[in-house]
């Protein structure tokens, strides 16, 4: 082989290592302007009031999404109760039983589940629960929530679980203890931490949906007093304000996507920092 | 001490033998029951969205797929503006994407220095986790003022000639829309081609290597051209995602029912329209109308998702699957 030939081959080693350097660069790129917008743009607007008062009318200035936030946290409590128990449980049984063949079939469900477009989620809820109770409600919105967690849930739990090593399951068996109890009382048990994690990033990533909230929770420029109400949500609230013409509007709209990014964000850091060596193992 | 004779978990015989003939049988159907919910609700989906657009099917019947016209006024309603700009937007979407995700699959799985690897992977993950709206906000207040003011006057005079980008501009466009879908898919084909490489066996980048190829060649030869089938499949995911994107494209995309041949025109998806339109329909046709685009979206996604799916499954096991 001719030396030109060498030295080219080594060029070219570097070249795509530097062109697929600026590509990871400017795939990051956007997460970067995104924040600093949101902190440029928000951070004047976070203050005291933000978090504790009632949303002003337009034209007022001030105000804040105190029940925006509470509504979001009513809305993944809602959520929770629906998905946390399907997906948990779910999960248990493409882990612990199950035949090969059906397993197969309903982790494919699952993920072909978690591709349906959220906007579609909230036409079917609308149907199911806003038509039948004749109005948009904090119930409505937490189910859609709650529905959209199940796959979720479920995939991680089964993940988790995989994860502990037979030989608990055996020596709690051995040991004459009733299957359900030595899945629960054992294998859950020494799982825990990796479902709750998996819990934790399933709510952070259903609290930021808005399509589906739109006619299910809807939104509301007061305090939800009754679950059969609509009830806002920051998310919501973030739209709302975006695509209306007035300025203090869009200060609030700053301010909230930057509190619930934030959230989101200490959310999935922390958690992947909490188990950096079991998604290590896993990887 | 027959009856109280304690066991390991501190029961009695008993209860241990109860445990075994009824908790263990009324605990597995639960579970099943739980993991079946996966089916139905697929199936109550599906049945849903066909039973609430009946009337449109009824009355508009497969034309409605062929029709340009949407008019809720006069209540004639046909989908080809929004499955043009669903397909186009997606389009867009992909041809920005696809190739800046895979390449940084390959740095983070072949090429990068280790501690960049962990602290790129953790910032893409982040990116994965902002919400649509967030995303849209940016959007409508940073990017469609830049893309206005600077990128598409630069596209306009240097690629003219294409109709492509002709044309009066707004800002607001199929190109915005294209762009804010390709930063949300981004870190999906990112992390799913990740995986994908990782699970190229290293026994093929050992054989490559023993030829005295370099790194890249590595790369190129022996884990690019083996996992094909698995990065096809990241990107048929992406896709997926793509179609069904909702709130950022809403507020980017210009929300206007026509078809127009260039790029900086706006446009309007399956998505958005329901986002847009659904609590202001009144009449059941028009709801009814709704439904059916939100059927045309469901199967279409759908499609591409089992697709997706039985790529990623038939390349490397049930191991590989995407992160959300």
């Amino acid at each position: 082989m001719r030396p030109t030939n060498h030295r080219w081959r080594k060029f070219k080693n570097v070249l795509m290592q530097v062109i697929t350097c600026v590509c990871a660069l400017l795939v990051i790129a956007p997460l970067g302007l995104i924040f600093y917008h949101l902190l440029k743009s928000g951070l004047g607007s976070v203050n005291w009031a933000f978090f504790t008062e009632l949303p002003k009318p337009v034209g007022e200035s001030g105000g804040g999404m105190a029940n925006a936030i509470v509504g979001t946290f009513e809305l993944l409590a809602l959520a929770a109760c629906l998905g946390v128990p399907v997906g948990v449980l779910g999960g248990i049984y493409l882990a612990e039983y199950g035949s090969l063949h059906l397993n197969w079939w309903i982790r494919f469900g699952a993920d072909v589940l978690n591709g349906v477009p959220s906007i579609i989620w909230g036409m079917v809820v609308w149907v199911l629960i806003v038509v039948p109770m004749k109005g948009f409600s904090a119930w409505a919105g937490g189910i859609v929530l709650g529905m959209m967690m199940i796959p979720l849930v479920m995939r991680t739990t089964e993940e988790v679980l995989l994860l502990v090593p037979n030989g608990y399951r055996e020596a709690a068996l051995a040991l004459g203890i009733a299957q359900w109890r030595a899945v629960l009382q054992i294998v859950v048990r020494t799982a825990l931490k990796g479902i709750v994690t998996g819990v934790l990033l399933a709510l952070a990533r259903v609290a930021g949906e808005t399509a589906p909230l739109l006619f299910t929770a809807f939104g509301n420029q007061f305090w939800n007093r009754n679950l059969s109400d609509p009830i806002a949500a920051v998310p919501l609230q973030i739209f709302k304000y975006a695509v209306s013409p007035y300025e203090d509007w869009h200060r609030q709209a700053w301010a909230g996507a930057l509190v619930l990014l934030l959230l989101i964000a200490v959310v999935n850091v922390s958690v992947r920092v909490l188990t950096r060596d079991r998604f290590a193992q896993r990887s | 001490m027959t009856t109280e004779q304690p066991t390991v978990a501190g029961r009695t015989q008993l209860e241990a033998e109860t445990g075994r003939t009824v908790g263990d049988p009324v605990f597995k159907w639960l579970t099943l029951a739980m993991a079946v919910s996966v089916f139905v609700l697929i199936g109550l989906i599906g049945y849903e969205l066909a039973h609430g657009s009946r009337l449109a099917l009824s009355q508009f019947g497969w034309r409605f797929l062929l029709d340009s016209d949407w008019d809720p006024v006069n209540e004639h309603f046909g989908a080809v503006p929004f499955i043009f700009g669903t397909l186009v937007s997606s389009l867009i979407a992909l041809v920005i994407a696809v190739p800046l995700s895979i390449a940084t699959a390959v740095y983070l799985t072949e090429l990068a220095p280790r501690g960049l690897k962990e602290v790129l992977t953790l910032f893409i993950e982040l990116l994965a986790a902002v919400p649509s709206v967030i995303l849209g906000l940016w959007g409508i207040f940073v990017m469609v003022p830049w893309l206005r003011l600077h990128l598409f006057p630069w596209l306009r005079a240097a690629f003219g000639v294409l109709p492509l980008f002709q044309g009066p501009i707004y800002g607001v466009s199929m190109l915005a829309g294209g762009i804010i879908i390709a930063i949300m898919i981004l870190p999906i084909i990112t992390s799913v081609s990740r995986e994908i490489l990782r699970s190229v066996p290293g026994l093929q980048r050992e054989a490559a290597y023993a030829l005295g190829a370099t790194r890249w060649e590595v790369t190129r030869i022996a884990v690019l051209s083996y996992a094909k089938k698995g990065l096809f499949g990241a990107v048929i995911l992406g896709l997926g995602r793509a179609l069904g994107e909702t709130m950022a494209v809403t507020m980017v995309i210009g929300n206007r029912p026509e078809i127009a041949k260039s790029l900086f025109a706006p446009g309007y998806t399956l998505a958005s329209v329901v986002a847009n339109e659904f609590t202001e329909a009144t009449t059941d046709v028009y709801i009814n109308a709704l439904f059916e685009i939100g059927l045309v979206l469901l199967g279409v996604t759908v499609l591409v998702n089992v697709l997706a799916q039985i790529l990623l499954k038939t390349f490397a096991g049930p191991s590989v699957r995407p992160q959300n």
